[in-house]
């Protein structure tokens, strides 16, 4: 593959997965079994440098919660410093002023902040604590150090109608950004799929709603609004495809295509500590089994789309078939089709079964 | 969004240029964001500084580039003005 078809542009750096919040949707894995512990402040500012000279020019400090490592500070300063655009993601919690003031001073770009919702009994029941109050004050300092910032908002059943509610938020945050992002269904998310996944009613509703939003706010702030590949009956193109844009490092250093990949069995991610970034990045068999198209499976391989969505997100396709090579089931074209068409028709009836809270399982 | 003449365009605060290391083309990198912009859109952006007016930053171009007309190079920039502010990624003023 030739360089350019080669190069990442973001680098998605897991500083930890320890986190103050419980979503049920959180994107982390269901069990740290078999993780290390996290790297250290010395080897992230390697890999900042190793990421620049591959060609990233984003870094998106994230997590878990990225405020818990007490070493934040030298860590942005760091990858400001090897260049990089630096992002940070957070739920703004524990987050006081005066470290706003020093993260701002070591180079921090932008900061990404999540709403669970605008109604704080309903904030508290997704994060498993009472957040919101906190949220608020961190993004008034936001706006008073003139901080670019994003509001996140990962959309699912039970917040789906306060879409209005969040666009008034946002803008009357400053914000310049606004993600309305539903909710993937991977990791805890899949585990509590059942208390989740929308109607399709209620994500028309909820879309046309932001679309009106997105052309009136133009040039004020940007509304983005992303669909649950669930309701789509095609292939969502996962992080722009496998080993392609993105590199997600995890808390222990492991380099991986996506978030949710060290799920994936049989697959062996190797870790910076180990090895250099750019020899991971190209050399990797992990990184290289789902690029490009030899990989594919009928009717992926000679389907149109298959530039457009690379073949749509191998996470999914385990997790639901058992085979990381199966076609997408979001594909109307897959063979297990059904089982979306199950999922969203029991998004039509009321929730039964357990919610389960994300919890960090240490297993020692 | 339309900008007029007498408008000072400047980068806005989330946005940072810089040089991209593999192709010597100008990045425009906003927050999880970035344009890869061509040497036109570069030298124009380089120019959005807050104290240039619209028209007095086309001349500055119509004067390097001697054989585009100046009504082509007002029309680019117009055109590209137009776009980074549909972005987010220009703050104005008037400069009256």
């Amino acid at each position: 593959m030739s360089e350019e078809a080669l190069r990442p542009y973001t680098l998605v750096a897991e500083l930890t997965y320890r986190c103050p919040l419980q979503c049920l949707y959180c994107s982390n894995p269901t069990t740290t079994a078999g993780h290390g512990p996290d790297l250290n402040g010395e080897t992230w500012r390697r890999v900042f440098a190793d990421a620049e000279m591959l060609g990233v020019v984003q870094v998106n400090l994230t997590g878990g919660e990225p405020l818990l490592r007490p070493d934040l500070e030298s860590l942005v300063a760091s990858a400001r410093g090897a260049g990089l655009y630096t992002n940070l993601i957070t739920s703004g919690v524990p987050l006081s002023r005066e470290r706003l003031v020093r993260l701002q001073a070591c180079g921090l770009d932008s900061l990404q902040l999540s709403f669970q919702d605008t109604d704080a009994y309903a904030a508290a029941d997704i994060a498993g604590g009472d957040f919101l109050a906190r949220k608020l004050a961190m993004a008034k300092w936001v706006r008073t150090l003139h901080l670019p910032l994003t509001v996140n908002v990962v959309l699912h059943r039970s917040n789906i109608d306060r879409v209005p509610e969040f666009i008034a938020l946002a803008e009357r945050l400053g914000a310049g950004r606004l993600e309305l992002a539903n909710t993937q269904y991977l990791g805890w998310a899949l585990t509590n799929r059942h208390a989740l996944l929308p109607t399709r009613a209620a994500i028309d509703r909820s879309r046309h709603i932001a679309e009106a939003a997105r052309v009136r706010l133009t040039g004020t702030m940007e509304i983005l609004y992303v669909m649950p590949d669930y309701h789509t009956d095609r292939p969502r193109a996962c992080m722009g495809g496998w080993g392609r844009r993105y590199i997600v490092i995890a808390p222990d250093g492991r380099v991986l295509p996506c978030h949710q990949a060290h799920s994936i069995p049989n697959l062996k991610f190797e870790s910076v500590r180990d090895r250099r970034l750019a020899e991971i990045w190209h050399h990797s068999p992990a990184l290289a089994a789902f690029r490009g198209e030899d990989w594919m499976p009928q009717p992926c391989r000679g389907c149109d789309r298959r530039a457009v969505d690379f073949g749509g997100c191998r996470c999914q396709a385990f997790h639901l078939t058992g085979d990381a090579y199966a076609v997408d089931p979001a594909c109307s074209l897959s063979p297990r089709h059904a089982l979306i068409k199950a999922a969203r028709a029991s998004a039509e009836m009321p929730i039964t079964g357990l919610i389960q809270p994300r919890r960090l399982r240490t297993v020692k | 969004m339309i900008l007029a003449e007498f408008d000072r365009p400047r980068l806005a605060r989330n946005v940072r240029l810089r040089a991209d290391r593999m192709t010597g083309k100008s990045w425009l990198l906003y927050p999880e964001r970035g344009l890869l912009l061509d040497g036109a859109g570069a030298e124009i952006a380089v120019l959005c500084d807050g104290a240039l007016t619209v028209a007095q930053l086309v001349n500055q171009l119509a004067t390097r580039y001697t054989d585009v007309p100046p009504q082509k190079i007002a029309q680019d920039v117009a055109q590209f003005l137009s776009a980074l502010a549909d972005h987010g990624l220009l703050e104005t003023e008037l400069s009256l």
